[in-house]
This record gives C-alpha cells, structure tokens and sequence, in this order.
C-alpha cells in the first residue's frame, strides 16, 4: 500500500471511529429516554414519574385478567418476575393480549398506586412454532411435573 | 499485498476497469436471473404455502418472508455502500463509486418495503400502526440515510465530487447499522428481540426457517441483478466518450 493510500486508510479509519464514540456518548446520555417502557420493578420502587404519563411493560400474570363490571373496563396484573403493578383499561385489546403474554401500556399512575393505561399494545416473543409442537412441550411439561 | 492470492489481485484490477466489468455483468444477468427466479419461487411457495402455521399469529407471520429478508437486505446494502464508499476514498476506484451510488436506490427501496410490512403486521398484532421505540426509528433513520445518499448524489453537478461527498456520508451512516441491528438488546422495545442470529439454536422451527433462509438468498441475488443494471446505465453515462463505449454504439447500429 503506497503511502498516500495507507494515510487515506487511516484517516477514514479515524472518522469512523470518531462519529461512532460520539454516537454511543450521545446514546448513553440519551439511555432513559430511549427505553420504549418502565419495568414493573422500577414502578412499584417509585422510579416512574408521578404526574406524566408514561409507558409500563410486563407480562399479564396468568389468571388475573378480569373484568368487574362485565363491561369492557378489563383489570389485569403485571409483572417482570420480581415486583407486580395493577393496570385497570377500557377498550379494545389486541389480538395478542392473553395470559402470559408480554405487553406494553400507556397511562398514568392513580393515588393507590393502580396504573389507569389509555392504551395496550402486545409484545411479540421471538419464537415461531407450529402448534403442534407446543401442544408437545406442554404435553412434556406435564409429564416432567407428573413425576 | 503479498498475502493475496495472485488471481484475486488480478480478478481485483480487471473488474476496476469499466468495458471489463460492463461486460462480466452482462454474461453474469442470464445467470443470476435464471437463479433468483428460482430461488424466489421456491421461497414464496414453501413459506407462504408449505410452512406450518403459528402457534399465537396463525397466517399473519407470514409477512415475515417479506418482512425480515428486506430488512436484512437494507442493513447488508448500507454496510456494503460504506464499504465501496472506503475503497473508492483509498484507491480512487471508479467501479465503487459506480456500485455505491447505484446501490442507493435499492436499499431505499428495500428499507421501505421492511417498514411498510412492519407496520401492516403491526397493527393487528401489537395493536398500532407505527411507535417511536428504538428499533423502528433507527429504520427510519436508515431510509433517510438512503435518501439522503441520493439527493447528495443529485445536488452536485460534478459527479466526482459528488461520488467523494457519498462516500463520505455512506461511511459516517454507517455507526448506525450497529444501533438498528442491538438496538432490540440494548433498550426496552415493543420490537421483539432476534429469533435467527441468537446465541446458540434460533427460536424458529427448521419448517419455517428454511423458507426464511431461502428468501434471503433470493433477494441477495435480486440486489445483485437490479444494482448491475443501474451500474452498467452508469458507467455507460460516465465512459460516453471513451474509444469503448463508441464502439459498442456502433455494433448496436
């Protein structure tokens, strides 16, 4: 490599290097704001805000949808395996909300620490399967319990 | 340069030189045309046809043999502008100016196609049509990387200024494939996480994957045939007036 082309290497070598450290300071100082949604966790420490609102994702506890009235009010708990946070939401939800199903909200905490979501969205896992197959994992779910 | 095998060296400083390239793509296109139609028929029946059903989506994953071999396709065409954007800085190597600014298009059209599935399927599925999380503006921000490429491209008069500012512009873009490609890692998103490239056995079942493989191939070679045919208009536009290209005219006529 002549020595014009090996100074051309270096110098693009160089910018790269230099847009990419200012690309990730810029994104560690923005790291908050880009989380699409608060964990349970962090709700039920206080670390959402209080008065704005904001997004809260978790999976729905399985066998606490319910809805009291028999209206479209719908009540479900949501967790991250560790903390749990109550969503109350009156509307139409998406094809994918089930029990045990991921799913990200959007609303405002009440005073008793219920969160009022305006909006829920479901959150696709990344596994694809034929139905088969899962009916014979739960079916080797059970036998392992069984034992 | 002694560690390259002496017939790659070679191979390198013939397809540099614009009749030898003009003319390899054209034996190429029967062949690659023949391949991706193949390819793309095999892909298309097996996925959309073949390929068992979802266990929680039913039929609408299907959009994924669109959806994933585009958005690919649109992260592998920006890293290979950046990478002829770096040659042709280094080497003043005409053929990558040529093949960056022909490829542009391509991966624009390509970017767009993965967010107008995406957004299709999202909206049954996630319930919206389009949310700000990390995953899609960074897309978002690749088209207008692509886009931006294009109008730099056709802002100045002087193409060879114009290949260096692509070039340029295509190498800085370029910080941004690595941020579209974590981005579902390192922030909570509403996208869901990576299902082939994971750690160990992808989450797919081999009856659905295969197809998505395929695909991806097909439209590797899709890329391949539409970015020789826009480069051989190029360098016809560039080498007019070359001893060449006046030749070629003339057995035309």
């Amino acid at each position: 490599m002549t020595p014009v082309r090996r100074q051309r290497l270096i110098l693009i070598l160089l910018m790269v290097a230099g847009v990419g450290a200012a690309a990730t300071f810029a994104l560690k100082a923005f790291n908050e704001n880009l989380m699409y949604f608060f964990s349970t966790t962090e709700v039920a420490e206080g670390k959402a805000p209080k008065d704005t609102k904001f997004r809260l994702g978790g999976m729905v506890v399985k066998g606490s949808i319910e809805r009291p009235n028999r209206g479209i009010m719908v009540r479900f708990v949501l967790t991250d395996f560790h903390k749990q946070v109550t969503v109350k939401y009156s509307g139409i939800l998406p094809d994918l909300f089930r029990e045990g199903q991921g799913v990200v909200t959007n609303g405002r905490l009440n005073s008793s620490g219920v969160f009022i979501a305006e909006e829920v969205l479901a959150k696709h896992d990344e596994n694809y399967m034929p139905p088969e197959v899962t009916e014979s994992l739960k079916q080797a779910e059970k036998l392992k319990s069984n034992k | 340069m002694s560690i390259i095998p002496a017939p790659i060296v070679r191979f390198y400083h013939k397809t540099a030189s614009p009749p030898y390239f003009y003319n390899l793509s054209n034996k190429l296109m029967p062949w690659l045309s023949c391949i991706f139609l193949m390819l793309l028929g095999y892909g298309l029946y097996s996925g959309l046809y073949l390929a068992p059903t979802d266990y929680q989506q039913g039929d609408s994953y299907r959009i994924i043999y669109l959806h994933v071999p585009a958005a690919w396709m649109s992260l592998f065409i920006y890293v290979l502008m950046a990478v002829a954007g770096a040659i042709s800085l280094i080497w003043r190597m005409k053929i990558a100016d040529v093949v960056l600014i022909s490829s542009a298009p391509i991966g624009a059209s390509f970017t767009f196609i993965a967010l107008v599935t995406g957004s299709l399927w999202g909206k049954p599925m996630w319930g919206a049509w389009w949310v700000w999380d990390a995953r899609l503006t960074s897309e978002l921000i690749l088209l207008f990387l692509y886009l931006g490429v294009i109008s730099l491209y056709g802002a100045i008069e002087d193409k060879r200024t114009a290949s260096k500012a692509v070039a340029i512009l295509a190498l800085v873009g370029v910080v941004n494939i690595p941020i579209i490609h974590y981005s579902v890692q390192w922030w909570n998103t509403l996208h869901q996480g990576p299902t082939v490239s994971k750690m160990g056995k992808p989450s797919i079942h081999i009856d659905m994957l295969i197809p998505l493989l395929v695909m991806a191939v097909a439209f590797k070679f899709y890329y391949a045939i539409a970015m020789l045919q826009a480069a051989k208009v190029e360098i016809l536009r560039r080498e007019q007036n070359t001893q060449w290209v006046k030749k070629l005219l003339e057995q035309k006529q």
